[in-house]
């Protein structure tokens, strides 16, 4: 997987989960829930979107390392290492 | 139905011996305590009114009560002035903590700043704020000085934040600059009542139109006396949903804090030295009679997350900050059930004595894992924004069936109306609702009124508020069975009310936002099963011609709802359908639709219209 690739799969899940956040504005430092206003429902379903596309789970223990989206990009680039 | 009795015992009866139990529990003796309980004698074990002298001479009626001295002032005054009242959790776990006394200032100082704007009795207050310190001062300080408290969750869009407003008369707001800017600057045209924006982090440059709080809490004078109020002056508006028409705004009362009292010394077993966590918000009737009331007027501390869910970080706090007493909801454990029993079991847990959970039905998985993960049960309870505390309870000493909200606690008097095939309650010769007397027959949840913290009204809407009682009972709109000992279980509701997380999410508010979209010409809403949330806001959505049915058109169509509405209410699924199933007189059946979309029988569908 490629940054970019990490990129797009985080960003599509956004905007399949919460389709009001523009991700021409979002930035690598916004955190999900209180930057983006997603509540923990969303967040779960954004990472299972982002499972059933990549494969990657995040395990719940990672919860805080991918709770920026930024995070999360860098969190995929790993895992696929 | 009849399986229903084989699984209600297919879990085994949780049994406990109060011996064992760490502290003796407040309710030992059910049969007893009810018999000898009396509304009359919790209030004793309040101040019932604050001395003539903290009222400046005004002596009290018989009849006085306020919220705000039971919860704070009286603990300010003795030996607990300087323990810790409330303690915030920070983003990185530090602890701040306001003491009794301290709470006691802050809270005055907010009454002043009221008072100095003009805010007085019965005027409405409205909060839109996180968890921040300033929420908790605002509730408290708004009802010393007599005016009405109204919490609104942060996570609301502007559509449901205008339509309370509204509805409330609201003349003051306390929020922060952020919320403001997104949420209020575009409604701020639509609420001509709103007189004063309270900004809490305005930091010596609050926006145009809104106003220093922090400054003027500083330069506030000494706000003297407490308000006099009297037992049954309005003190909290709770807004809750209907199936039809706009939000209803419960009012509850300054007398409401004797139920906080002895529900929280019988559901949730409080004792001096306890540290209780309420996870639930207070834009949320819990979040505010549990969150913020009860807890206090047992004088006990009471931790509070300034952050968004997080298993790691829920375990944290419990360990760290020693809970004792822990209230939280179904979504909230089924989330921490996900991450498994070795989490919780690798953090030390062990200063945790009650566990119990409201918002919507538990499920026995959860009750047991809790014996698993925690070494005690989860103790499910039950209430709604309309009674204002705890009816029916899983209390400390007693045996638990997994999958039963409990009995109904002292001094509450429930019953089981039976319902015709319309959903009406039946009615005997005399008026009176016929009680369902059989083991596990399904009727509706009725309470006798006469509790304390009963709501006294739906603002502006006496036809509303008189329609949920009959016959001398008070009518929840859950439906419930009952056990031959006593134990109720939930069924469902009996309304098209749609419980997501816990919260109550009526969907005519929900279409009624959806038809605002240049696409959508019908729309019906309704919850579909989900395994964390309970409930997910579901939309079928018919399109006007020329529309094309897309992925981009659904998506926008949910963004557009999200932005309105806020994440807690918006559908999370939306699917395009050609007809949206209705009666002949045009109501929207979403129970047929919530049938079709389950699979499941459709039952009678004679009054069902049918397109020529």
């Amino acid at each position: 997987m490629t940054e970019r690739s990490a990129r797009e799969a985080v960003y599509a899940a956004i905007g399949k989960v919460a389709p009001d956040v523009d991700v021409a504005d979002v930035a690598d430092g916004d955190r999900f829930r209180q930057d983006l206003d997603l509540d923990s429902l969303d967040f779960l379903r954004v990472l299972e979107t982002i499972a059933a596309a990549t494969g990657v789970t995040v395990s719940e223990d990672d919860y805080p390392a991918v709770a920026t989206v930024g995070g999360l990009i860098s969190y995929l680039l790993d895992a696929a290492q | 139905m009849t399986s229903m009795t084989q699984s209600f015992t297919r879990w085994p009866v949780i049994e406990k011996d109060p011996r064992d139990f760490r502290v003796r529990p407040n309710l030992l003796d059910y049969a007893d305590t009810c018999a000898a309980f009396t509304w009359d004698d919790a209030r004793r074990a309040l101040t019932g009114a604050p001395p003539a002298e903290a009222t400046g001479g005004v002596v009290s009626s018989g009849t006085a009560m306020n919220i705000a001295y039971e919860a704070v002032d009286r603990h300010a005054e003795g030996p607990n002035a300087g323990k810790d009242a409330l303690r915030f959790i920070g983003a990185d776990g530090a602890a701040h903590s306001l003491t009794f006394a301290r709470l006691a200032e802050e809270t005055s100082r907010f009454a002043s700043v009221l008072r100095e704007l003009g805010i007085g009795s019965g005027d409405r207050v409205f909060s839109l704020l996180g968890r921040v310190p300033e929420l908790y001062v605002a509730v408290l300080g708004t009802v010393k000085n007599a005016s009405v408290f109204c919490p609104l969750f942060a996570a609301f869009g502007p559509d449901p934040i205008a339509q309370r407003m509204t509805l409330g008369d609201g003349k003051v707001l306390v929020t922060t600059r952020a919320l403001y800017r997104r949420k209020i600057v575009p409604i701020r045209g639509e609420l001509p009542e709103l007189r004063h924006v309270l900004i809490v982090d305005a930091e010596g440059s609050p926006e145009e139109g809104t106003l220093d709080l922090a400054a003027l809490m500083a330069a506030a004078p000494d706000y003297g006396p407490i308000a006099a109020t009297d037992r049954e002056d309005m003190a909290l508006l709770h807004f809750t949903s209907g199936t039809t028409g706009t939000p209803k705004g419960a009012i509850h009362v300054h007398d409401a804090v004797t139920a906080h009292y002895a529900t929280g010394l019988f559901a949730l077993d409080l004792h001096p030295d306890d540290v209780f966590w309420c996870t639930a918000d207070p834009g949320w009737v819990t979040g505010t009679s549990y969150g913020v009331i009860a807890p206090l007027v047992h004088g006990v501390t009471t931790i509070v997350d300034t952050e968004e869910m997080e298993v790691e970080r829920w375990y944290r706090i419990l360990e760290e900050q020693r809970v004792t007493v822990w209230y939280t909801a179904p979504t909230a454990l089924r989330m921490l059930m996900r991450g498994g029993v070795s989490r919780a079991r690798s953090h030390d847990l062990g200063a945790l004595r009650f566990v119990a959970s409201v918002g919507e039905p538990l499920n026995p998985e959860v009750v047991i894992w809790g014996q698993e993960a925690f070494g005690i049960p989860v103790h499910d309870n039950w209430w709604q924004t309309e009674t204002g505390g705890i009816m029916i309870a899983n209390y400390a000493a007693m045996q638990i069936k997994p999958g039963s909200m409990g009995q109904p606690l002292p001094g509450v008097f429930a019953a089981i109306v039976a319902r015709d095939s319309e959903g009406r309650p039946i009615l005997d010769d005399e008026g009176l609702p016929v009680l369902v007397t059989e083991e596990f027959e399904v009727g509706e949840l009725a309470l006798r009124p006469g509790w304390p913290s009963m709501f006294r009204g739906y603002l502006h809407e006496q036809e509303r508020y008189e329609r949920s009682f009959v016959g001398g009972w008070y009518l929840t709109g859950d439906l419930v069975r009952r056990d031959r000992d006593g134990y109720y279980f939930f069924v469902g509701r009996g309304d098209d009310i749609i419980k997501s997380s816990g919260h109550l999410i009526g969907p005519f508010e929900v279409e009624t936002a959806l038809l605002e979209h240049a696409a959508v010409a019908e729309a019906a809403v309704i919850g579909i099963p989900d395994e964390v949330a309970g409930e997910i806001v579901t939309a079928y959505v018919v399109l006007h011609p020329g529309w094309e049915a897309t992925d981009a058109l659904r998506l926008d169509i949910i963004g557009f709802a999200r932005r309105r509405l806020g994440p807690a209410v918006a559908p999370r699924e939306l699917e395009f359908t050609d007809e949206v199933p209705k009666t002949r007189s045009g109501k929207i059946l979403r129970r047929l639709l919530k049938a079709r979309a389950l699979g499941l029988p459709e039952g009678d569908t004679s009054t069902v219209e049918r397109p020529q």
